[in-house]
């Protein structure tokens, strides 16, 4: 390369390939151009380093390097750092809450059955799709519930306010999920819908749960309602929040649905309407699978903020996974320890919640298929 | 929160409005059923908290347990219903619970418009300030122009104005939603001054950075007697709970505990022997065994003992007993005669 001259002339056509100059490629040339593009960008560059500077260190720091990780009490807490044997000793009620022991393995089948349908759903191209999607939203929630509660073949009875700590935030979120999406379909189709009976009825529902906040439905549910029934008639606590927030959830649902449905050109029912489809074979073959694949953010949107809207379960007495946490840092032996706790509960919520937003964004990859 | 409170009036109402004409007799349901159902907090170090085996613990629960150890001669037959502040009154009113054991307030508008009975108190508390023993500040009375830390909406910030307001004093509210907020802004020194309920302080402390840094001052600004609650109307029950509280206080002035209780079953003392069901039939009376008092002190053990488990001065707590000690040791424990 050395032996080309730069202000040499060459015959039309005979210029050599040259190598890019070296402030143009590689780190440094990705630098140049992404970080000190500008004077600006070269000042917002520095600053930002030097942000990182003073919070990275200190947060490596306290959560790593100064933490205390293994023990059995209090008093194996010595660091500077934090104490993530709060987080150990407490482990199984932050996970199951008050469950008991000796029952933990039917929280724990139930976890691996779920994930035996779930695995398989999210390998691309696994044969028999539909089957396990079947299983998992009509078998599998059948066998969660009698695994969990009991009663039944066998099964010790495990009452409701037992249940806490994650398995409980994944039971509320789950059967929200699960639930609210059909629900939210049916609510959408029946707004859109020609009948007046049904149009007001599903209008009615849907500005109704939208109108009041998701705190005031778990209040009503918690507070008002056993008042309205017969003394000595109880309605289990989490049967009554479950169906809050499913309620809740469709009703965003229901919009989010709409906005697909509403995406979906004319020419699309009609020529549906000319092949002589029916409304539900034109509803199920032609316009669902369109309007939802538009709509997968929206509808991972509502799943996220219902994982994180669990949460408020606890003022009525619930101990969800941050409930839980909150509760055990009541014990007088660990009081000190909230902030472990809560970036614990920080951590795994991120974790459940970016896992969602990924799978999403790889479903609109996978279903992008153009038109 | 204005809402909340609104919305728990309302709650209030309609529970006076429905009436639950006090139906049948909350000893009967119980027996039927075969357990007490318990209405604890959701978490206060002391008085109710889980243990490491999730078992709830706290003097608040040795209630429930001592009330089910007067009826079943078990302890454990308790099933415990956390609630919120804002629904506990509601989940007795509805019959969901059968005792509300959760660090309440005994107040004349509670007693009355609620519905409600108090049954006793278990607990002397008041409302108390922290500083920084830096500040070397000694007295209350020296607060003047302070900035105080508390929560939000709570009889403890009413307390307070009016405390600030009778001696003439002024000062800044630094007012928080959540108790670990307050202990947050508190600790980093947004705040000179962090008030609460007396033993409330004695937990937070231990969140500080350095809670030896801290002390609390000598005045108590308020009365909060705390006690079990059970539903107005039924008389039986209601005697039921309050007299095994005074039970466990008068275990405490006759000597008798958990470790020596089989040893006094031979008192020649009549008061023990009464007392120990050993004769008499106090339990009768209440419709219960006469081994009543045995059985609580046998397995939940005296209020003493209760006291020192759980937030006495060898628990981190370190509470003394202050007014919560006996009558005849300068306290305000004094149970009615069992006879």
């Amino acid at each position: 390369m050395s032996s080309l001259d730069n202000n040499a002339q060459y015959p039309v056509g005979e210029h050599p390939n040259w190598e890019p100059p070296v402030s143009n490629v590689g780190v440094i040339g990705w630098m140049k151009h992404n970080l000190f593009s500008s004077r600006l960008n070269t000042i917002l560059t520095l600053l930002a380093i030097y942000l990182l500077y003073t919070v990275i260190p200190p947060v490596v720091q306290w959560a790593i390097l100064d933490a205390d990780w293994v023990g059995s009490s209090k008093a194996d807490c010595t660091g500077e750092g934090a104490c993530w044997v709060y987080i150990n000793v407490w482990w199984k009620q932050i996970m199951y809450g008050r469950y008991p022991d000796a029952e933990l393995w039917r929280v724990q089948t139930a976890y691996v059955l779920g994930l035996v349908g779930l695995i398989p759903l999210m390998i691309p191209n696994f044969p028999k799709k539909k089957w396990i999607s079947a299983y998992l939203l009509l078998l599998f929630p059948f066998m969660a519930y009698v695994l969990f509660s009991g009663d039944n073949l066998g099964l010790k009875l495990v009452e409701t306010p037992l249940w806490g700590g994650l398995f409980l935030t994944l039971v509320i979120a789950i059967t929200g999920i699960v639930a609210s999406l059909p629900l939210g379909i049916l609510l959408a189709l029946g707004r859109r819908s020609n009948m007046p009976v049904i149009k007001t009825l599903c209008i009615l529902f849907i500005e109704f749960w939208r109108g009041v906040p998701l705190i005031t439905v778990l209040f009503m549910a918690s507070v008002m309602f056993p008042l309205f029934l017969p003394q000595g008639v109880n309605f289990d606590q989490l049967l009554r929040a479950l169906i809050g927030v499913a309620l809740f959830a469709a009703a965003y649902m229901a919009e989010v649905v709409r906005g697909g449905l509403q995406a979906i050109p004319k020419g699309q029912y009609e020529a549906a309407q000319a092949l002589g489809l029916s409304y539900w074979k034109t509803t199920i073959f032609i316009i669902m699978p369109q309007a939802l694949k538009l709509v997968i953010p929206g509808i991972v949107n509502v799943f996220i903020a219902l994982f994180k809207d669990t949460t408020l379960v606890s003022i009525i007495g619930l101990f969800d996974f941050l409930g839980m946490i909150q509760l055990v840092n009541t014990n007088p032996d660990w009081l000190s320890f909230a902030i472990e706790g809560y970036v614990f509960a920080a951590v795994i919520f991120w974790f459940f919640c970016f896992g969602m937003s990924r799978y999403s964004q790889h479903l609109e990859k996978k279903l992008h298929t153009g038109h | 929160m204005k809402f909340f409170n609104s919305l728990a009036a309302l709650a209030v109402l309609g529970a006076t409005a429905v009436v639950h004409v006090a139906s049948a007799a909350t000893l009967d349901d119980v027996m039927k059923k075969g357990f007490i159902q318990c209405g604890v907090s959701q978490g206060l170090p002391g008085f109710s908290n889980p243990d490491e085996k999730g078992n709830w613990t706290g003097i608040d629960i040795d209630v429930c347990r001592a009330v089910a150890a007067a009826v079943f001669g078990d302890a454990n037959q308790v099933k415990y219903t956390p609630l919120s502040a804002k629904v506990r009154f509601t989940a007795l009113q509805s019959g969901e619970i059968d005792i509300l054991s959760r660090n309440t307030t005994w107040t004349l508008t509670r007693d009355t418009s609620l519905g409600l009975n108090f049954a006793g108190v278990n607990y002397y508390d008041g409302q108390g300030f922290m500083v920084p023993k830096k500040l070397g500040v000694k007295s209350a009375k020296e607060l003047d122009g302070a900035a105080v830390c508390t929560n939000l909406g709570t009889t403890t910030e009413l307390n307070m104005s009016d405390y600030f307001a009778a001696n003439k004093m002024k000062y800044t509210p630094v007012v928080f939603e959540k108790a670990d907020e307050v202990v947050a802004a508190y600790d980093a020194g947004r705040c000179d001054v962090y008030t609460t309920d007396r033993s409330g302080l004695a937990a937070q402390r231990l969140k500080m950075k350095d809670p030896d840094a801290h002390t609390v001052l000598p005045e108590t600004i308020s009365k909060e007697p705390l006690g079990p609650v059970v539903r107005h109307g039924d008389d039986q029950w209601l005697d039921i709970v309050k007299w095994t509280l005074f039970a466990m206080v008068e275990a405490e002035e006759q000597g008798i505990t958990s470790k020596n209780v089989d040893d006094k079953l031979k008192s020649d003392n009549p008061a023990t022997k009464r007392l120990l069901g050993v004769e008499g039939d106090m339990g009768e009376k209440l419709g219960l065994s006469n081994k009543w008092i045995y059985n609580i002190v046998k397995q939940v053990g005296n209020y003493g003992e209760s006291f020192d488990k759980h937030v006495g001065p060898n628990t981190p707590l370190k509470l003394t007993r202050g007014v919560n000690a006996l009558w005849n040791k300068g306290g305000l424990m004094y149970p009615m005669p069992i006879r």
